[in-house]
């Protein structure tokens, strides 16, 4: 009861505090403690800044539906001593500003409890910034090697997501013995672009990879055919095609009208459900990569298939997406974590998710101490050329990289005290 | 540079001119409207976004791509004369600024209606399968359907330029072009000829727009990309001049294109570089004739 006051100390006037604390300690010695702590204590808030704008909307409104499932879940299941969760979402325009600012006023106005949310390497780190200083557990579901780093990771940070590191060298690891050793690769020009070809070279020493070129192209490239030429001529066994969104789904597309599948394997770090889903099974057919989540484990895994089922009851028969399915791992995980310390206070609620063991969707995770990266499967995934089994039946799970620490950077490497 | 071959080369240049095409069919409608009707038509990407929806919507209702090539300039030159008829003809003789102020307002309505009306997230649009794969032109493979762009675009100039050089209609229009009052005099209704220069500049806006949706997929937005760089082909070109829009459209295809060769981070600025150097040189553009805007 003291350690809840506490923590909701800041938001309230003075004299709220004072009469809160006196209730607080009339209620302590009372036998109507609990009713009356359940109708004085707000919801715990859940801020979630996410692109509902931008190139990126339809994944992030995805994050919002799963975010929304874990909410409900932890809801009918008693809440924190009965007070319920809730979900604050803002709209961040994958614009690294404009996601301080909601950040800033989420945490200052609404006071919220915790932030989870983005969906990009940069704008998750401008979140971070926001949250570390003010003391707010994150929980970032975007990929980025940078957060785990010790310059920006602090013990408020925690990463859901999985890093370029791990999800490029899974799908090296996987691609480089099989398919080839002369690597191309053609690049967005920005940080995911650039530490997921930094992932692919690092796991690509192991197998001794050339790289013939690396193509660098901006953010939001309609044409990509003057670059192909150039990538066939060098003959390369495979081209690696690190973008995402719409850049993905265009450069594909091109690539497979260009005949570029007929002699050179393509794989890309991640195969986007969403984008596979918009852009048709013809330009993603025979594409390799990797993906966090695919709602196909379900026959193998049973929290997938629970998570699934409830997605689907929550949201008219689809299945979730991958992005989307860290909204859900996101929320649940900081949830769990304060129902297990019984307590909303930062420092307790740390402690107990870094202790979690948990398998919420995916098969078993847990959060590495030093970094707080989520330990987790990356599965490998082809697309399919022909759906079987409805529109949502996109990819095969080919292989999955189990959860492995030796697959993350050393602590030390990321400059962490071990 | 390794690998560097007289192929590479001969099949990157290709590959600018089918780049090209697209920008030269954008580049005409709006060259043809301005040329003719000094209205600067910043709507021009909106009318080439509404053909990619158009085709998109009649392949969904049953329809092909072939009929597309057909229909969509029609339907998308009718709404153009539409436009003009009611927005833009009552601005004539207001200056230069008010018709671009009112189609840079309908570029924003446009684009509004069809997110409402399709989503903001966009769609593939297939190839058709007639022109799917790519084929051996002895330099390498080149994408049929890329090679079908080129093709359609010089069906498109061949019979613009034969409907305005040898028909008495083009005689008007170009008369028009060059002094309206003399032309009303004669007894000719000009209102007639602006409404009827507009619709096939539109249209042929929206059979770029069909003609890009194969390529790169449709989305609400994917007018205001190509809107900037056909203004820069349209500068470079001469402002108003039809054949200094093809001119500069084949030449920006082919300058991306080998910017992308030799330094592909390059690519998006060389086309103002060509334009700043071309200004630095002729400041009115290849053909353009002087004057043109005061």
């Amino acid at each position: 009861m003291t350690e809840d006051n506490k923590s909701t100390s800041k938001r309230v006037s003075r004299r709220r505090v004072l009469a809160t604390a006196g209730i607080g300690a009339l209620a302590a010695a009372s036998p109507f403690r609990i009713n009356l702590a359940m109708a004085q204590e707000p919801a715990i808030k859940i801020g979630f800044p996410v692109p509902l704008t931008g190139p990126y909307g339809t994944e992030a409104q995805d994050q919002v539906r799963a975010a929304e499932v874990a909410i409900a879940e932890f809801n009918e299941s008693g809440g924190f001593n009965g007070r319920k969760a809730e979900l604050l979402v803002r709209d961040d325009k994958l614009n690294p500003g404009e996601a301080a600012t909601r950040t800033l006023e989420l945490v200052e106005k609404e006071k919220v409890n915790f932030v989870v949310g983005s969906l990009s390497a940069a704008v998750q780190l401008a979140i971070n910034n926001v949250t570390k200083e003010r003391g707010v557990i994150f929980n970032s579901i975007s990929q980025s090697d940078t957060i785990n780093e010790a310059s920006d990771f602090s013990k408020f940070t925690f990463h859901e997501a999985l890093n370029p590191h791990m999800t490029a060298g899974a799908v090296g690891r996987y691609a480089f013995p099989k398919f080839g050793k002369k690597v191309a690769f053609l690049t967005a020009d920005y940080a995911y672009g650039h530490e997921m070809v930094r992932g692919f070279q690092e796991a690509g020493k192991a197998f001794g990879i050339e790289t013939v070129t690396d193509v660098r192209h901006p953010i939001g490239t309609t044409d990509f055919s003057a670059l192909l030429p150039r990538i066939q001529a060098l003959k390369p066994d495979i081209l690696c095609i690190s973008n995402f969104g719409r850049d993905q789904q265009i450069a594909l597309k091109q690539a497979t009208d260009f005949g570029m599948k007929k002699s050179i394997k393509i794989i890309a770090p991640i195969l986007l459900y969403t984008g596979r889903v918009a852009a048709g099974a013809q330009a993603f057919d025979g594409v390799v990569g990797g993906t966090s989540y695919y709602w196909g484990i379900e026959d193998k895994v049973a929290s997938a298939k629970a998570f699934n089922d409830r997605f689907r009851k929550m949201h008219g028969g689809k299945v979730p997406s991958d992005y989307g399915a860290l909204g859900y791992g996101g929320v649940k995980t900081l949830l769990m974590g304060a129902r297990a310390a019984g307590s909303l206070d930062a420092d307790k609620v740390i402690a107990a998710v870094e202790a979690l063991k948990y398998d919420y969707y995916k098969g078993p995770q847990y959060y590495r101490k030093c970094d707080h990266q989520s330990v987790q499967s990356v599965f490998i995934i082809e697309s399919k050329a022909t759906p079987q089994k409805g529109d949502a039946d996109v990819f095969n799970v080919i292989s999955t990289d189990e959860p492995n620490e030796a697959n993350l950077r050393t602590c030390e490497t990321l400059g962490h005290k071990s | 540079m390794s690998g560097l071959s007289f192929d590479l080369i001969a099949l990157q240049l290709f590959t600018g001119l089918a780049l090209g095409a697209i920008y030269v069919l954008f580049a005409i409608g709006l060259s043809l409207i301005f040329g003719m009707l000094t209205v600067v038509n910043f709507a021009h990407g909106a009318f080439y976004m509404v053909g990619a929806y158009a085709g998109l919507f009649l392949v969904s209702m049953g329809g092909n791509f072939w009929i597309c090539l057909v229909a969509v300039p029609l339907l998308v030159g009718t709404f153009g004369m539409i436009v003009e008829r009611f927005l833009v003809r009552p601005l004539y003789g207001r200056g230069i600024d008010y018709p671009l102020l009112l189609t840079f307002g309908l570029s924003y309505i446009m684009v509004e209606l069809i997110r409402i009306a399709f989503g903001t997230s966009g769609y593939p649009f297939d190839t058709p399968e007639l022109l799917q794969g790519a084929v051996d032109i002895g330099v390498g493979y080149f994408p049929l359907y890329r090679l079908f762009v080129i093709g359609a675009t010089a069906v498109v100039l061949i019979g613009l330029w034969l409907f305005l050089e040898r028909t008495s209609f083009g005689l008007i229009i170009r008369a028009g072009a060059r002094d309206p009052q003399i032309v009303r005099v004669l007894g000719v209704d000009v209102s007639k000829v602006w409404l009827i220069v507009f619709g096939i500049g539109t249209a042929i806006a929206g059979f770029a727009g069909l003609l890009a949706a194969p390529l790169q997929g449709v989305i609400p937005e994917m007018g205001a990309t190509i809107l900037a760089e056909a203004f820069v082909v349209t500068v470079v070109g001469g402002m108003g001049s039809i054949g200094g829009a093809v001119l500069a459209g084949l030449l920006v295809g082919v300058v991306v294109s080998m910017s992308s060769l030799f330094a592909p981070e390059m690519a998006k600025v060389s086309i103002f570089a060509l334009m700043a150097i071309v200004l630095l040189i002729r400041p009115q553009g290849f053909f353009g004739r002087a004057g043109l805007m005061s």
